[in-house]
């Protein structure tokens, strides 16, 4: 049997083969077969997801939520030190200094990643913001939310922080951040599906001392992850109960 | 830092719903929630606090020592009414999510204002507990709860 593996789409395009090089190196570890399987978007990825076709997904949190909950998947595993955060940010010449600055009717250009997304509108509530006062348009990467703040066709843009700070020096020297989320307990993480639970203890050992490993050092590297570190249910259920209070 | 925030001290006695009571100085000193930042705590299903973040522990004043273990009713303003707590109880007691504005009372007597959820913590099937996570509430709203309280207050 061939078990499907998915990354969340909100990585920077440069780790692409990285996630590549993870796939030979666990398919070597395990001695299955898993095939890769990338997208663009996440609403496509989603629909997937929920047509069961995957079995190892590496999760934005948001989707760990849903697949959790409702599709029995279990967290094994999370990048040490890397917690997803949000920026909100505007052109550097922006009239706007803070948050509050920003007013009803502002053009907000944002990505379907549902975290960042969430905790941009969140962001926004002190402002007295939401879906029904701004102009929401969802763009296709983050590199295109900067574009539409250098051109003035947005007022504010969300970013995933990593993103945010993968871009290049110009285009970030030409916008300012207003606002950058601390919370530090919501982060991806890499989830197992009922169909290849069975093997969760041989992923949970390899991938916990991937570190240890020549080849395994090399491919964390091209994924920009330092070394995985294990998740437990009760950790899981803890960030899923948190990103529960940030939906309405 | 809001409008009417005179510094001024009062000490007030405050009874919590339990039966037991403390006194408290009460400073009119608005502590601005932190940009960006979510506090985040949790509770066993009696209200006892079993976690705190770190912009937990910086906005309330008291050290993690000082919280766990102890009821969430620490953090009580004496201008909050008794019925906001009573809504936010009776909802999540039946296992369904809470918003609403909170005035929060420091350890230093100062205050800040919060916009919270509370969510009930089911593991299989059971309640293990509540988690609450508030963020930034935007000036209007504070201005409205203010006047609501006020009012909910002088008819209790
Ligand atoms: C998870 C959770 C978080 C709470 N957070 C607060 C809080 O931040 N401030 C507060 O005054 N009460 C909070 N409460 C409500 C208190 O338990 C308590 O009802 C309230 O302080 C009023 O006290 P009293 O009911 O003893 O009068 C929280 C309750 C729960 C379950």
């Amino acid at each position: 049997m061939t078990f499907n593996l998915t990354v969340s789409p909100d990585f920077a395009p440069d780790h692409i083969s990285g996630w590549y090089f993870f796939n030979t190196w666990l398919q070597r570890k395990l001695g299955v077969g898993i095939h890769l399987e990338l997208y663009d978007s996440f609403d496509a990825q989603r629909e997937d997801i929920r047509a069961e076709k995957f079995d190892l997904i590496y999760a934005n949190p948001y989707d760990a939520s849903m697949l959790v909950r409702e599709m029995g998947f279990q967290a094994v595993v999370k990048p040490a030190s890397k917690s997803d955060e949000t920026i909100i940010a505007v052109n550097a010449e922006s009239p706007f200094h803070t948050v509050e600055d920003l007013i009803s009717g502002c053009r907000v250009a944002t990505t379907d990643d549902p975290d960042v997304h969430t905790m941009g509108m969140i962001m926004l509530e002190s402002a007295d913001l939401d879906k029904n006062n701004t102009e929401i348009k969802q763009h296709s990467s983050y590199v295109v939310v900067a574009k539409n703040l250098l051109n003035g066709d947005a007022d504010a843009g969300f970013f995933l922080k990593d993103a945010y700070d993968e871009l290049s020096e110009l285009i970030r020297s030409k916008m300012r951040v207003l606002v950058s989320s601390q919370i530090s307990v919501v982060h991806h993480s890499l989830l197992v599906g009922p169909r290849m639970a069975e093997h969760i203890p041989a992923i949970q050992t390899a991938l916990l001392t991937m570190h240890d490993d020549e080849k395994g050092k090399g491919v964390l590297e091209s994924m920009d992850i330092e070394t995985w570190e294990p998740m437990d249910s009760e950790q899981t259920e803890f960030m899923i109960d948190l990103i529960d209070t940030l939906i309405d | 830092m809001s409008e009417q925030d005179t510094g001024e001290v009062r000490t007030v006695e405050i009874a919590y719903f339990d039966g037991t009571k403390r006194t408290a100085d009460i400073v009119d000193r608005e502590v601005p929630y932190p940009d960006g930042k979510l506090i985040v705590s949790r509770t066993d299903p009696q209200g006892i606090i079993t976690h705190a973040n770190q912009a937990f522990i910086d906005m309330s004043g008291y050290s993690e020592d000082e919280l766990i273990g102890t009821n969430h009713y620490i953090l009580r303003h004496p201008d909050m009414p008794a019925i906001a707590f009573k809504g936010l109880w009776d909802t999540i007691e039946q296992g369904t999510k809470w918003h609403g504005y909170v005035k929060n009372l420091r350890k230093d007597g100062a205050y800040y204002w919060v916009k919270a959820t509370v969510i009930p913590n089911i593991r299989n099937g059971q309640l293990v507990g509540y988690t609450s996570v508030r963020r930034k509430p935007s000036r209007s709203k504070i201005v409205e709860s203010e006047a609501l309280y006020k009012t909910l207050l002088a008819e209790e």
